[in-house]
């Protein structure tokens, strides 16, 4: 990450907030639209540990829950498409017949943006978890389908050949060759897959399901309480950041022969 | 002759590409023998890659006949097994991971594998190295592996792509005494292709050499030099006289080509 001394990833974020406090601050905006950094924090604080006298504020205190219930639709959703998504991408990528059948109308129903699914899955799984789930499911399915048949059809031909001269079957070289050789793109599509599934987990909310942190957010911006959108966004950011993290401290693990090829 | 276990039969190879039909090779008769080391010598684009791999079963012919114990090469098979000029080794198994992948497949148990696996480490040089990932290895050391892991199988056959091209020239020379020692060893047919004279001479009972576009075998010549071989050999009167009839065969091959318009 650079110089040692100087953490360099700082620079930003805290330019940011001195523009944010000095915005505030110095009237840069019409007063009260924007709360002040200190505020988002207090807030937040509370938000998160409570009131220090009994408080009935749905803004008190509740954070976790939210986090939990985001959190658990976020992940149901996200195995919910790598499940599917992971088979049939390397189907696509490895049987042109099924390719032949099956891409067209992913790459059709793909530019659909998971906000234009929202009227439908309202209207057929209506204002329930189930709802999300699809939403959610859905939105990671794409990225995961996507860039595991491409892994999969990028497989080096040599390898393939290599594990077909040593004796290998379809099934052999399938699990032992395509696979493996698929993984680094399969987990790049994880990577996208949970970033989506962050973004529709917040848009659900907000529409299909009363919990959560998409739903906080509409209804905190519904009763004028900016610090705590504020204290939502940074809430979903973060938690999407470890999430990412997650997947790729797993792929390091996974794919250890390929961080040894980047350093030879 | 015995009966040949590679036998190529008036073979043709047509690809039809963007600009046409081009023909790779033309009218290949070829047969090796059990206990024959075969060369091909060519230039590069002359087909001896293609005439390589429809031996090994992962293209066919256009026309004519690829046998292997007289019958029809259809598909790849253990019992041809092929060194790949990159190695082609799996990068996400160990060296030891790699070379049990034929007798794994195959189903073999441990105990029968094991110990031929513990003699083919000692005998390619490749103690010490069982838990490295193929990144961790230089270019000579890959090969090893590429070559351990096809003898593993016992084929009955070696099917060798220009297997030292990419390697620099000591490590090549390192790696043509293993593969001479490894063969004086256990004498099986082997097809060698390459476009360095100096290796074919030392290496092979036999050089076929090679014209360029239509590939055609234009002479077969027997290397007389006694067994067992060294780089020794090389310094030899009679390799020089070997390798200067090569030469103006091959001089005389490139004349013709430049003369002819490209094509």
């Amino acid at each position: 990450m650079g110089s040692r001394r100087v953490p360099l990833f700082l620079i930003l974020p805290v330019l940011l907030l001195g523009v944010w406090y000095l915005a505030v601050e110095q009237r840069w905006v019409a007063e009260g639209i924007i709360p002040a950094p200190a505020q988002v924090l207090e807030s937040w604080r509370r938000w998160i540990f409570g009131a220090p006298t009994r408080s009935l504020s749905p803004y008190s205190g509740t954070w976790v829950a939210n986090v939990l219930y985001s959190g658990r639709r976020v992940l149901e959703g996200f195995l919910l498409a790598a499940v599917v998504a992971i088979p049939l991408g390397i189907f696509v990528g490895w049987n042109r017949l099924v390719a032949r059948v099956v891409d067209p109308s992913i790459q059709l129903f793909r530019p659909i943006p998971i906000t234009a699914w929202l009227p439908f899955a309202i209207a057929v799984f209506g204002i329930y978890d189930a709802s999300a789930l699809f939403l959610i499911g859905l939105g990671a399915f794409y990225p995961i389908a996507v860039n595991t048949s491409h892994g999969v059809r990028d497989t080096n031909l040599l390898l393939l050949r290599a594990a077909r001269m040593l004796g290998a079957g379809e099934r052999t070289v399938l699990l032992k060759v395509v696979l493996p050789s698929a993984l680094p793109s399969i987990f790049t599509g994880l990577r996208l897959g949970i970033g989506v599934a962050w973004t529709a987990v917040i848009v659900a909310e907000m529409i299909a399901v009363k919990s959560g942190l998409g739903y906080v957010l509409w209804d905190a911006y519904y009763v004028g309480r900016m610090d705590i959108c504020v204290a939502t966004m940074f809430s979903v950011g973060l938690l999407g950041f470890v999430s990412d993290q997650v997947i790729l401290r797993a792929s390091q693990v996974v794919l250890r022969w390929r961080t040894l090829e980047r350093h030879a | 002759m015995p009966e040949p276990v590679v036998d190529l039969r008036g073979v043709f190879k047509e690809f039809s590409g963007r600009v046409g039909r081009l023909v790779a090779l033309e009218g290949i008769d070829l047969a090796i023998a059990p206990e024959e080391f075969t060369a091909v010598l060519g230039p590069s684009g002359c087909g001896k890659s293609t005439l390589l791999n429809m031996v090994a079963g992962f293209d066919a012919p256009t026309r004519g006949e690829v046998l292997f114990r007289g019958q029809r090469v259809s598909r790849p098979d253990p019992r041809r097994g092929v060194v790949f000029q990159e190695a082609a080794l799996f990068p996400w198994y160990t060296v030891l991971d790699n070379i049990t992948f034929g007798p794994k497949t195959g189903g073999v148990a441990a105990a029968d594998y094991g110990p031929r696996v513990d003699a083919l480490l000692e005998q390619v040089g490749l103690r010490g190295f069982e838990r490295h990932y193929p990144a961790e290895l230089s270019g000579g050391m890959k090969q090893r592996v590429g070559i351990a892991r096809v003898l593993v199988m016992e084929p009955e056959v070696l099917l060798m792509d220009e297997p030292f091209g990419s390697l620099d020239a000591q490590t090549r020379s390192v790696m043509q005494e293993l593969l001479l020692s490894v063969w004086e060893r256990r004498q099986q047919a082997v097809l060698f292709i390459t476009h360095d004279v100096e290796e074919a001479l030392l290496l092979a009972d036999t050089v076929c050499v090679m014209t360029a576009r239509p590939g055609r075998i234009k002479t077969r010549l027997t290397v007389d030099l006694p067994r067992p071989r060294t780089l020794e050999a090389t310094t030899s009167p009679r390799f020089n006289e070997l390798k200067r009839e090569v030469l103006g065969l091959i001089r005389e091959e490139s004349r013709r080509a430049a003369r002819e318009p490209a094509r």
